[in-house]
């Protein structure tokens, strides 16, 4: 497949800049790639065809150098609401739904030039590692159809690796963009929480969401980052903190101090990930970066916390799906019953389960037990963090234990599934930024990926780490066999 | 630690989801699991360590409070099941 949806961000903006090719052909590239392809992937839920080739005309007619993504087709997570699109979350209970307004990590990248084309599939609301818990149906690996993409981005990841389009919008609240760039071969960026505004993301565990970006290089996810980010005053979580423009010399490894955390080589994880990773350090290590080994003690430790705290969180974010003021209604004669039966028949297996251990862990006589106690060695995981930056500059670390595994394999075990994010959830409690990358692939071509962490707000250090590993290696030029 | 299934009928009824006999055992024995993975907690001792509540970051700040326009009500109104008179229509609460 060499056409236009090969090219990478940049070089469709310079050949739109250059008049080599017009907007309209790099969306009508985008939908026939999608056409061709979608129907075994299953990365969209909605496609916006046709507001999106009339944009493309609009950017045809009206150049505006002005815009650094006019006329450049992308892919949104379908949890970030656009005004006139419906936004599912990946839920029955959000069926029909029309989002009001637009999300403000969106209309940034709009005002920016760039043109929707579609909402990409997800874990319903977010919950999940492998996308097989959207209510409409799973998504498929690009590498191997017959595995998961990974979650709960795993349409978006999935539309990056299938060269639909060169970037699309993520989120993440336990790995939920690190993991499936880990498992389809892209590279994915969770921010610094606070970073990027959340108006108009709909919320899961609000102390955790993060929204992010996935590309197929680092510079292009710079791009969409530094669009993307900065104070929103519709976002009192959103901080006031300046956003550099990325520069990508060959200055980012100079005396840059590598740490490698031991707790994060487990028993049980797949021998070629950590292979993988190991061979990476080193290549970062001859790239001029001196590698240290840390010690992260409570890393142990956040797989619990996450999944009190998550849920405890999303037990009173989703309570607002009450069948009343959006979404289906299960009808019945009295309000008690209407709640009931809306909510159980709509939400899906692992958002019940979820709403039901927050639920549990926020009642009376286990609060203490529970949430006090987990916000407590939520403590502990962040001061880690705060102890380690002391000494180097970015943690790097396997982003999953696995590769992508097959659909099916872990969907009646939810522990299994969510030692998925074993890697991934301690960023998230700690508040900051991550980045995973392709390194190589293992015996079955799967891409293994690597995970650089960074202190609060360097995302431009864990990018430009990221593109220095990647101007020496060509493991991210890679395409899946499709 | 094992929940009962009253239990689990009690979680539901507070989170407000029907379910079926087949549901409340098959969250019965995954919710037990899933609390007995996250009791290894009460190991540490955080007797003097402070809880962090939300993302934890110092600077968030609110905006000036000053009225804006929001939202059209026949706008957020077209999404619900049922309206009427610009208001949502639901069963009565009061008999």
């Amino acid at each position: 497949m060499s056409n236009l949806t090969d090219l990478t961000l940049s070089e469709m903006c310079a050949g739109l800049g250059a008049r080599k090719f017009s907007s309209h052909e790099l969306v009508q590239a985008a939908l026939d790639q999608i056409a061709k392809f979608d129907s075994s992937l299953h990365a969209f839920l909605n496609l916006a065809a046709e507001s999106a080739l009339k944009q493309a005309d609009d950017a045809d007619k009206n150049h505006q150098p002005d815009k650094p993504l006019q006329g450049i087709p992308i892919a949104i997570k379908d949890v970030l609401m656009i005004e006139g699109l419906p936004c599912t979350c990946g839920s029955k209970i959000l069926e029909g739904f029309i989002a009001p307004y637009t999300a403000t990590s969106v209309k940034r990248l709009k005002e920016a030039g760039a043109i929707i084309i579609g909402k990409t599939n997800m874990d319903e609301f977010a919950m999940g590692s492998s996308t097989e818990h959207s209510a409409y149906g799973v998504t498929h690996n690009p590498w191997d159809t017959s595995r998961v993409p990974g979650g709960s981005s795993g349409g978006s990841a999935a539309a990056v690796a299938a060269h639909y389009v060169p970037v699309a919008l993520g989120t993440d609240t336990g790995g939920s963009i690190r993991q499936p760039a880990s498992l389809c071969g892209v590279t994915g960026l969770k921010t610094t929480y606070g970073r990027v505004s959340r108006y108009g993301l709909v919320a899961f565990g609000s102390s955790l969401d993060t929204v992010g970006a996935f590309g197929r290089m680092a510079e292009d996810v710079a791009t969409i980052f530094s669009i993307m980010a900065g104070r929103d005053e519709k976002d009192a979580t959103s901080v006031n903190q300046p956003v550099p423009q990325i520069k990508f010399d060959h200055e980012a490894m100079r005396g840059l101090k590598i740490g490698v955390p031991k707790e994060y080589f487990i028993t049980g994880m797949q021998p070629e990930v950590e292979e993988k990773t190991r061979a990476a350090i080193e290549m970062l290590k001859n790239l001029g970066a001196e590698i240290h080994e840390i010690s992260l003690p409570h890393t142990e430790y956040a797989l619990p916390v996450y999944y009190i705290i998550a849920p405890a969180e999303a037990s009173a974010n989703l309570a607002r799906y009450d069948g009343i003021r959006y979404g289906p209604r299960a009808e019945a004669d009295n309000l008690w019953d209407v709640y009931f039966k809306t909510r159980g028949g709509k939400f899906g297996a692992e958002v019940a389960r979820r709403i039901m251990i927050g639920t549990y862990a926020l009642s009376a006589g286990y609060y203490d037990a529970y949430y006090g106690q987990a916000q407590k060695v939520r403590t502990l995981i962040k001061r880690d963090f705060e102890n380690a930056f002391k000494d180097v500059d970015v943690i790097a670390a396997p982003t999953a234990p696995t590769t992508a595994f097959k659909i099916g394999e872990h969907v009646n075990d939810p522990l299994a599934m969510y030692l998925e994010d074993v890697f991934t959830l301690p960023a998230n409690l700690a508040g900051v930024p991550g980045i995973s990358f392709n390194i190589g692939f293992d015996k079955n071509n799967l891409p293994v990926g690597l995970q650089l962490i960074g202190p609060h707000f360097r995302e431009d250090l864990l990018l430009r780490v990221t593109h220095t590993y990647q101007q020496a290696t060509d493991w991210h030029k890679k395409q899946p066999p499709l | 630690m094992s929940l009962s299934q009253q239990e689990v009928e009690h979680i539901a009824k507070l989170a407000r989801l029907e379910l079926s006999e087949e549901q409340k055992e098959l969250y019965r024995e995954q919710l037990s699991a899933i609390l007995d993975y996250i009791a290894k907690l009460r190991e540490l001792d955080t007797k003097d360590i402070h809880p962090t509540a939300g993302g934890g970051l110092p600077q968030m700040t609110l905006r000036v409070d000053e009225a804006h326009p929001g939202l059209a009500t026949d706008e957020l109104l077209s999404n619900a099941p049922k309206a009427e008179d610009e208001q949502f229509k639901i069963p009565p609460v009061f008999e």
